[in-house]
């Protein structure tokens, strides 16, 4: 599949022939395990396994807890409390269930995180990062659509306040929300259809998962320095590379079972750390809760939702200019699907010729302020709105659309970045020689008994 | 039921929503030791037989337990009532008999609902009232310290400071752990009840015992899932080191081969 040359999978038996000749399948899976990936890849790297490990994880204990579970708006929440009461493991079924939503996310932030600081969505990568993107989205629709299921207080409040986000847009709004929640309000119908809905995104999700590996497997991974494998010979492309079995398999694993530890301590001791203690009460239409608070993988983007308030400067200035059509909770909407999309488009907004951050100084003190900016974000979104939070998630949000649309194609300009490695194999000696004298050191240090 | 659950719900959160009526104060939170917290903690079988007492004898007047089935009070890791006991004490308790009438209940039956629609149904009670996180919504309370829902129950029935307004022609109740005024009396007196084990029957005491017991009745799968948990991290940190083994292996050579260029 990959340009990087290499072996090809040659079928050597008469079986094996006589199979390849009607469905070339083991090919197929001999060329996607033996991928030629770059040697130097670090730890931040491993993600990406534990997204697909996390995929499978929440389609397996998904069908099992479906088994169990009744989407009526009368008996889902009881329905739950049966799973985890009378059910054989149940209780470990909806925990992981649970608990894995906010491992996949976790695992995603860092996964894109990863992909911006190491330039992973420039050019020839632009479809890997897009492809990326709409499954981040879906992930969203997929996790919040499941949150409403256990038909719990914020579940019920939640699918409120986010399908009210779609009221807000002006004139065709209230028809579209009416459309989403099959009523007036969130009611049965609203939860049966998530419910499909639940059921059906995560395996859109895949098909785009093997989409994303596809597009990767054709341009090369990225790497730390942002160097392409050199391709002028299967000599030269080796020196850079090396097979993905077994090498990166086993480290992946590692690395994927140490994440796992420590996922399923939490799971095992402290499950409900992350939820909110509403969703033990059932949904009631009559009464809200004091503070409306959506999963903590929402929180950034719920704080730019409510940043944008109507004594915004910006916000009054779009209303003046839009003739009054864009208000404030129109103007946070669009904020908060505008800071995904500025999201998405990084790979042409960007204007910098160097791919990794690594070598680009300037870039790298912008690039962590603005992991600290989510972090404060993600904060300001669990806390009241009301200032001083209102005015931290303004500030916050300032400068998350600042990084994306002024500093990112600025800096393509104003930067002096350094000299990239030369090759790939360069780097990587230099790496594990560095590590080695290293080591060294620190054994010389340790006096002898 | 379900009307009933739904309306244990709102009163839970009218109850909830209470505070702005009154000048209360920030809420307080006592931090009880219970046997159940941390990794390796379990229910106090004894305990949680006192708290079903209270539960039985005080709360069961108005509030109810329908998520709770009378089998499970056998659980090794719950209550551990011998079988005759399990079902001499639900065939004291009255169920619906499906014709309109009421018969005296057995051990695949649930406890009553609430009495007195007013009062929520305590099944869930000590998980959803986990939520105080510490300074700055930082979870640090709940994380470092072991602090959930069974010490809000036990701080609630004990913050009753005695005062007393009287509000569209009823009574409020300050409370500390509430932080406001609430619609419930101080129920817990000391030696109200005697104790079938013989403890002295404070008011703490009780407090103390009946909020081990609700936070059985929210997570009676508890002891089971730190079992699951603790197995779980040993294999997974075996498999971790013969993983980091394996990888080190592999890489060697390709390692010891870049030192040498």
């Amino acid at each position: 599949m990959s340009g990087i040359p290499h072996d090809h999978y040659e079928p050597k038996t008469g079986i094996e022939k006589w199979l390849d000749r009607r469905l070339p399948i083991v090919g197929l899976i001999y060329g996607t395990l033996m991928i030629p990936t770059p040697k130097n890849l670090n730890w931040w790297w491993i993600w990406g396994i534990v997204l697909a490990f996390c995929l499978v994880l929440q389609i397996v204990t998904g069908i099992v807890l479906v088994m169990h579970f009744t989407p009526h708006a009368d008996m889902a929440f009881n329905s739950v409390e049966h799973i985890m009461r009378n059910v054989n493991g149940g209780y470990m079924l909806r925990y992981l269930h649970m608990n894995g939503a906010s491992l996949f996310f976790f695992a995603v932030y860092i996964h894109i995180f990863r992909g911006l600081y190491y330039g992973s969505y420039k050019a020839p990568r632009e479809v890997t990062w897009i492809i990326g993107m709409l499954i981040y989205l879906l992930m969203m629709a997929t996790g919040f659509m499941g949150y409403v299921l256990p038909w719990g207080q914020m579940s019920f409040w939640g699918a409120t306040v986010i399908t009210g986000l779609f009221g807000a847009i002006p004139g065709i709004g209230e028809p579209i929300q009416t459309w989403l929640l099959g009523g007036p309000a969130v009611g049965n119908a609203t939860l049966n259809r998530f419910f499909s809905l639940h059921y059906l995104l995560p395996f859109v999700i895949a098909a785009l998962v093997i989409l994303h590996v596809w597009a990767f497997h054709t341009t090369g991974n990225n790497n730390p320095t942002g160097v392409e494998v050199r391709r002028g010979s299967k000599e030269e492309a080796e020196k850079d590379t090396l097979p993905f079995w077994p090498y990166f398999v086993i480290k992946d694993l590692f690395a994927l079972v140490v994440v796992l530890a420590v996922f399923w301590a939490i799971v095992g001791f402290m499950p409900n750390f992350l939820g909110h203690p509403d969703n033990y009460i059932m949904a009631d239409p009559l009464v809200t809760p004091a503070h409306i608070v959506p999963e903590w993988y929402f929180l950034p983007f719920y704080a730019i939702l409510r940043a944008f308030t109507a004594d915004v400067w910006v916000v009054i200035a779009a209303n003046w200019l839009s003739f009054g059509i864009i208000d404030a909770k129109f103007f946070g909407v669009l904020a908060m699907f505008g800071a995904i999309a500025v999201m998405a488009l990084t790979p042409w907004l960007d204007t910098s010729a160097v791919r990794s951050g690594a070598n680009r100084p300037m870039f790298k003190s912008f690039f962590w302020l603005l992991v600290v900016d989510f972090v404060v974000l993600m904060w300001a979104g669990a806390m009241p709105a009301e200032p001083p939070y209102s005015t931290i998630s303004l500030i916050g949000s300032a400068y998350w659309f600042a990084y994306f649309l002024v500093i990112l194609p600025l800096l393509g300009v104003l930067e002096r970045p350094k000299a990239p490695p030369a090759t790939i194999e360069a780097d990587f000696k230099a790496t594990v020689k560095a590590k080695a004298a290293k080591g060294k050191v620190a054994a010389e240090q340790i006096p002898a008994e | 039921m379900i009307k009933k659950l739904a309306l244990s719900a709102l009163m839970a959160l009218t109850l909830g929503s209470a505070p702005a009526l009154a000048a209360g104060g920030e809420p307080h939170i006592t931090d009880y030791a219970f046997s159940f917290e941390g990794p390796f903690g379990s229910y106090d079988q004894a305990q949680l037989q006192r708290g079903l007492q209270v539960y039985t004898e005080v709360c069961s007047a108005c509030h109810g337990l329908e998520l709770v089935a009378f089998r499970t009070l056998t659980a090794e890791t719950g209550l551990g009532l011998d079988d005759a006991t399990m079902r001499g004490f639900a065939a004291s308790m009255e169920v619906p008999d499906g014709d309109g009438g009421w018969r005296a209940a057995g051990g695949p039956d649930h406890f009553p609902g609430s009495m007195d629609e007013n009062a929520p149904d305590l099944s869930l009670m000590a998980k959803a009232r986990a939520g105080f996180h510490g300074p700055y919504g930082l979870g640090i309370n709940q994380l470092m310290r072991g602090m959930g829902g069974a010490e809000y129950i036990a701080s609630f029935l004990t913050g009753f400071t005695g005062v007393e307004v009287e509000e569209g022609g009823a009574f409020l109740y300050e409370n500390a752990a509430f932080g406001g005024n609430v619609s419930m009396a101080p129920q817990l007196f000391d030696d109200m009840i005697e104790y079938a084990d013989g403890t002295q029957a404070t008011e703490e005491q009780m407090a103390v015992d009946v909020a081990a017991f609700l936070m059985w009745a929210a997570e009676p799968k508890q002891t089971e899932r730190k079992m699951w948990g603790f197995i779980g991290v040993i294999f997974l940190t075996l498999l971790a080191s013969l993983l980091y083994l394996t990888n080190k292996r592999l890489w060697a050579p390709i390692k010891a081969e870049a030192k040498r260029s």
